[in-house]
């Protein structure tokens, strides 16, 4: 069997049909992972007793278990109870949920990793709390972890082929379907990796200059 | 099953990452460039894909794949990319001051770098690769997708066989959690043990680990 | 350098009154290390007062409690005649409004002077007057300006910490914690972390307001000559109690205690 180029170019849209669907998953995921670890992060810092337990084995478990387990979980068990949504928005909820923790992780590595030295500043200039959070803490604290975040960014878009596993069409799965119809699987799958690493790639090289311009905070 | 693919795929992760993350720091650019590539590469297409491009294309260039190993193999190389990363970078960031002393002490070039900086490299290796460790963990749940027998794949039989979703799942779950915490354990203890900067009792141990490694 | 008599009496006239200092029974331990015992150790308005010691003696945990960096175990500190901290009798502390206000009459400068990277100079020492002391952006910047020009930075204003040398930075750190207008001024170890052609620019600085202004003065430091020099009294502090203290002439020249004289003698002063 050899590259037969005309079958090639026939499945080129489809495979981009997925591939627009890999990028909604990917971003829409990213805003909710963003926001659910900022509220996570937040909650952990103000040290609320037994939900800094929780949140804690939260972020533990979600980080050590794997996404596709929790993606089959959230497909074939909450049904169970009564909680049916489509394969999409579940895959978006699943990966946002998944890098949520990881995020959560990142924004509590910014903050600490700011010298104790400024917040004792700010105290003894009697700087009240929230102005010492907006005005001397975040500023400082986000261009550390920008890079860090975007790592994450790229990781999710390379994640969201796990998602083929719970029916979600995307560019896997895509090259999937195509391949058990026609039997042929070399086009699809060498051009989903290809299209992967056209954008990974690039965008790996954008990040590590980010990290050069803003440190990491790793 | 799962077992047996992760100490596999640890085995061939750590000889990849050594190989590949060895030659980025070769002065021959004819030895680093490929390293680069390939690590690139690896990191950039995703591991699931690897896994299917594997089991799917290696048979028509006249490989017969099963799929273990097809799922093995990419689990390897994948995480040897990333791992070779690691390699390289904590090698390279040694700090000079150590070079410069072995060269004042008139060490050759393979000495600095077997007896001096890899077993430097070593300790600040750990906590980087403990982590890949446990992506890798994750990661052989894919190896289910390639039908593999695994923990998930395990679930997933058991799912369609009794319609105990739940529980099956949930413990999958668990096991792969405490087996994560585990690997998180094991880094640190070898971290603590492999320290190089600890002053109190760890000593002699230390001397003798690093005596053993040097040879 | 100029005169800058104004900005000087602008701070006199502001002091109004400067306040004590007073640390009755106060004690403080980090898990077994008793860090203060039994302290009782009082500032005069207006006095300038050098703590010096062994490092680990407890002097930066004085300055530190009295800057709401730390609470005390036990004791009450008394600022002026507020209450900045109680814990008689090991009552556990909460700040309080009364605390809150009264720190507000301190200012610090630290070690490591703690400027606002992300800040230019100007910028570090108009924020508090601003916020917290409700100043109008035009009077802050009047007053920000003149103090730093009474440190010697007034071409640097608009640089950022980054772009300006340890002495720069320490002496802006000061102009800070001027703006705010405090009746008592505490100094931690203001040029330890200094490159030592640096310190000078810094003492001179603190020399002149120790000289000019009626401000109490607290300040821990290892620069043994600077101490004797503008003191008007020297405290040697070791293991959590003062050891002695009193005229500087008497403490470096025939201190009494064993301990005293075994550290000046450590220290080469």
């Amino acid at each position: 069997m050899t590259w037969d180029w005309d079958f090639t170019v026939e499945i080129l849209p489809d495979l981009l049909r997925g591939f627009r669907l890999t990028l909604l998953i990917t971003f829409s995921a990213f805003g909710i992972s963003l926001l659910l670890g900022l509220v996570v992060a937040i909650f952990r810092f103000l040290k609320i007793p037994v939900v800094v337990q929780f949140l804690n084995f939260y972020v533990s478990f979600i980080r050590g278990t794997p996404l596709l387990v929790q993606a089959y979980f959230a497909f074939f068990v909450l049904p169970y109870y009564g909680v049916v949504i489509d394969a999409v928005p579940t895959a978006i909820l699943v990966l946002g949920v998944n890098y949520s923790a990881y995020m959560a992780e990142v924004f509590r590595s910014g903050i600490e990793q700011l010298p104790k030295g400024q917040w004792e500043a700010a105290r003894a200039l009697s700087i009240g709390t929230r102005r010492t959070w907006t005005r001397i803490v975040i500023p400082q604290a986000v261009f550390p972890i920008i890079p860090v975040i975007g790592n994450y960014l790229i990781q999710m878009f390379k994640d969201s082929a796990i998602l083929s596993a719970i029916t979600v069409l995307e560019l896997l799965g895509t090259s999937l379907q195509i391949g058990s119809r026609t039997f042929r699987y070399l086009e699809p799958i060498t051009l989903t990796g290809l299209l992967f690493l056209a954008v990974s790639f690039p965008s790996s090289l954008l990040v590590r200059r980010l990290e050069k311009k803003y440190g990491s905070a790793h | 099953m799962t077992i047996q693919v992760t100490v596999l795929g640890i085995a061939l992760t750590v000889i990849v990452a050594f190989v590949a993350g060895l030659s980025g720091l070769s002065k021959y650019w004819f030895i680093r460039w490929p390293s680069y590539v390939f690590v690139e590469f690896f990191r950039g297409s995703g591991l699931i894909v690897q896994m299917f491009w594997l089991f799917f294309a290696l048979p028509i260039f006249g490989i017969e794949v099963p799929p273990l190993l097809a799922g093995v193999l990419a689990l390897g190389l994948n995480m040897g990319a990333y791992a070779a990363e690691i390699v390289r970078g904590t090698i390279a960031s040694r700090p000079k001051g150590q070079t410069e002393a072995s060269i004042a002490l008139g060490l050759s070039p393979t000495q600095r770098f077997w007896r001096i900086l890899i077993p430097q490299s070593i300790p600040a290796m750990l906590p980087p690769f403990g982590n890949v460790m446990v992506d890798l963990l994750k990661n052989t749940s894919l190896v289910s997708l390639v039908t593999v027998t695994d923990l998930t794949w395990g679930a997933q039989t058991i799912r369609t066989n009794t319609g105990q979703t739940v529980e099956a799942f949930l413990a999958i779950l668990v096991l792969y959690y405490l087996l994560s915490l585990l690997l998180g354990w094991l880094t640190n203890y070898l971290e603590r043990a492999f320290a190089l900067d600890r002053k109190a009792h760890g000593v002699s141990r230390k001397r003798t680990l690093l005596g053993a490694m040097a040879k | 350098m100029a005169a800058h008599t104004d900005i000087l009496n602008t701070i006199n006239e502001d002091l109004d009154q400067p306040d004590s200092v007073e640390f009755s029974n106060v004690n403080k331990r980090w898990g077994d290390n008793h860090v203060l015992r039994d302290l009782n150790f009082t500032v005069a308005p207006g006095e300038k007062v050098s703590i010096i010691g062994p490092s680990g003696s407890g002097k930066t945990t004085i300055l530190r409690i009295l800057m709401t960096l730390e609470t005390p175990d036990s004791g009450v500190v008394h600022v002026g005649d507020r209450i900045l901290w109680d814990a008689t009798g090991g009552k556990k502390v909460k700040e309080t409004k009364e605390t809150l206000a009264t720190r507000k009459r301190l200012g610090m400068v630290f070690q490591h002077f703690n400027l606002f990277p992300h800040l230019t100079a100007i910028e570090n020492v108009v924020e508090a007057p601003i916020h917290v002391l409700g100043m109008t952006k035009t009077d802050a910047l009047e007053r920000g300006e003149e103090l730093l020009d009474l440190v010697g930075l007034n071409e640097h204003m608009k640089h950022l910490p980054s772009q300006l040398s340890g002495g720069q930075q320490q002496r802006v750190a000061i102009a800070r914690a001027l703006a705010m207008r405090p009746k008592v001024m505490l100094f931690d170890e203001p040029t330890s972390a200094l490159d030592p052609e640096l310190i000078g620019e810094v003492l001179g600085v603190i020399r002149r307001l120790a000289k000019t202004s009626s401000m109490t003065m607290l300040m821990v430091t290892h620069e043994m000559r600077f101490a004797r020099e503008i003191s008007d009294r020297v405290v040697m502090f070791d293991q959590g109690q003062v050891v002695e203290q009193g005229d500087p002439e008497k403490i470096f020249g025939n201190p009494t205690e064993p301990r005293t004289q075994k550290f000046l003698e450590v220290v080469g002063a």
